[in-house]
């Protein structure tokens, strides 16, 4: 069956694309966001009580354990799209890797700052050598090297071998960073209360908790889909500008040339 | 600063540099889509 | 395999010998370094005699990251590590190798500054067994995850900047236990000395398995 002539006589339009990077999954996982970060608030903010030992400094560990677990969630994603780069070597795992790297940098970093408000309330300085901080230095050091690494201009393949080697390695030591900072920071304080989901929590401090908790998780989703998007369009920018150089390389050779190859 | 003014903080700076974070992914998303041609800008 | 290693280990500690950079600056900066902590911390004190582990440990990680971007850093001069992927040798074995020759390299480096913090810093030795085994697993450690990083940085201009970035944080849980292990040995600190010990053979398992896995796709690609 024939398409019915447009009724204006033109052409039908060329099918275009997406102008952003968002999609209807996204603006389904944004609106949750939303709503999740809104209850958040009330929660975390007003509606749960302050905590018998911890006062009302329990309203930053609202923030603090979401932070912390995206982080970590990023970078075991992190760690599984370079093994499975290694693997397959397609560009999806590369650019996921990436991607999820990046976003687990900055969890961190908003870890280490409400670590360090935490820490000013509480201890009175904005740092000190405890477990959960000086592991989340270490571990933020290391990735950054993951960023280093990737911002060297280099061939592709190359690239992302890189990066995978890096995500892999850096993986590795995770746990060995916590346990080597747990027995040499455990010997001179107790158990930290920071950053824990203490069993003691009850009602509506739990809720705070587990909102939050599933909020940031929901926001990390949205962030990668997003920030994968954009490694991809990157990529793709920069296949375009090296087709319209080949092209008028082309273009170039088809005008006579003095020299003549041998 | 008081606790409150700290927490305030925590709670502010979370988001501010969350969200600012979050922004500049979809600005950047905006900007680069123009940049390439249709057909080529998802990956699905 | 082991044959292979050893002829790669062989050629890297000939090359370093006839080049002498080891000797000639390496091992000078170390104690160079042992100094400058003097300078900084005021023998008078009392806090140099406190701090010979972690000052130690320090001394060895600098130095460490100089021998790295010279071993590795001829290599991509010269193309040697073309001419190794290209030889046919499995990527372990080559691995393996190179981690061998550091560990001779790091091994004299500690010597080095072994003696220079008995003299300088006034250390006694407690548990010697102790401190070898900390310095074993330690020197291990470094130069099993020194080689991956090592390899990975080796064809980029900014090696000298980017090795250091990488393999420091990496190498944290290295200092710390190697620090609390020769705290136990040197001045017979209360605690479980062996147990640093057991982490660090944990880490230099560890990165002896993933580098050996590891160094195919860094020689083809990286």
């Amino acid at each position: 069956m024939s398409t019915p002539p447009n009724r204006s006589g033109h052409a039908p339009p060329v099918a275009s694309g997406p102008e952003s990077t968002s999609s209807t999954g996204t603006r389904v996982l944004g609106a949750a966001a939303l709503v999740g970060l809104a209850l958040s608030v009330v929660y975390g903010l007003f509606v749960s009580p302050p905590d018998a030992q911890l006062g009302e400094t329990i309203r930053m560990i609202y923030t603090h354990v979401p932070t912390v677990s995206v982080a970590y969630v990023a970078f075991v994603v992190t760690a599984v799209s370079s093994a499975m780069y290694l693997w397959k070597r397609t560009e999806f795992w590369d650019l996921l890797g990436a991607s999820s790297a990046e976003i687990g940098v900055v969890f961190f970093v908003l870890t280490i700052l409400n670590g360090a408000l935490w820490g000013k309330t509480t201890w009175g300085v904005f740092w000190r050598w405890e477990p959960r901080l000086t592991t989340s230095a270490v571990l933020l050091l290391m990735y950054i090297g993951y960023l280093a690494v990737r911002a060297v201009p280099a061939d592709t393949r190359v690239r992302a071998t890189r990066c995978a080697i890096v995500g892999l390695v850096a993986v590795v030591n995770i746990p060995i960073v916590h346990k080597a900072v747990d027995w040499w920071r455990g010997l001179h304080q107790g158990r930290t209360v920071l950053g824990t989901i203490d069993p003691e929590m009850g009602g509506n401090q739990l809720v705070a908790m587990y909102l939050s908790l599933a909020t940031g998780l929901v926001v990390f989703v949205w962030m990668l889909l997003h920030r994968f998007r954009v490694a991809y369009l990157v990529e793709r920018a920069a296949d375009a500008g090296l087709e319209e150089a080949l092209a008028e390389r082309r273009a170039e050779r088809g005008t006579p040339s003095v020299e003549v190859a041998p | 600063m008081s606790t409150t003014g700290y927490i305030v903080l925590s709670w502010v700076a979370t988001f501010a540099i969350g969200g600012g974070y979050a922004l500049s992914i979809v600005l950047r998303g905006r900007k680069l889509s123009r940049a390439v041609p249709p057909e080529r800008r998802r990956w699905m | 395999m082991i044959r292979d290693a050893a002829l790669v280990a062989a050629k890297d500690l000939r090359l370093e010998l006839r080049a002498r950079v080891g000797m000639g600056q390496v091992l000078p900066f170390a104690v160079l370094v042992l100094l400058l902590f003097a300078f900084a911390l005021d023998p008078d004190r009392g806090v140099l005699e406190r701090a010979t582990p972690g000052l130690f440990w320090v001394g060895v990680l600098f130095s460490s990251v100089l021998v790295l971007q010279r071993s590795f850093g001829v290599e991509a001069e010269d193309g040697i590590l073309d001419a190794l992927r290209l030889s046919g040798m499995a990527p372990a074995a080559i691995f393996l190798g190179k981690v061998a020759a550091l560990v001779v390299q790091l091994a004299v480096l500690e010597v080095v500054l072994g003696v220079g913090v008995v003299v300088f810093y006034d250390a006694q030795p407690a548990h010697a067994p102790l401190l070898l085994s900390v310095a074993a697993t330690a020197t291990l450690s470094i130069a099993a995850a020194g080689s991956v990083y090592g390899a990975l940085s080796a064809r980029l201009r900014s090696r000298d900047t980017l090795l250091p970035m990488l393999l420091l944080p990496l190498l944290a849980p290295v200092l710390i236990s190697a620090t609390r292990g020769f705290e136990v040995g040197l001045e017979g600190h209360a605690g479980g000395g062996w147990s640093w010990v057991a982490l660090l053979g944990v880490f230099a398992t560890l990165y002896l398995a993933l580098g050996a896995f590891l160094f195919r796709p860094l020689l083809e690609d990286a």
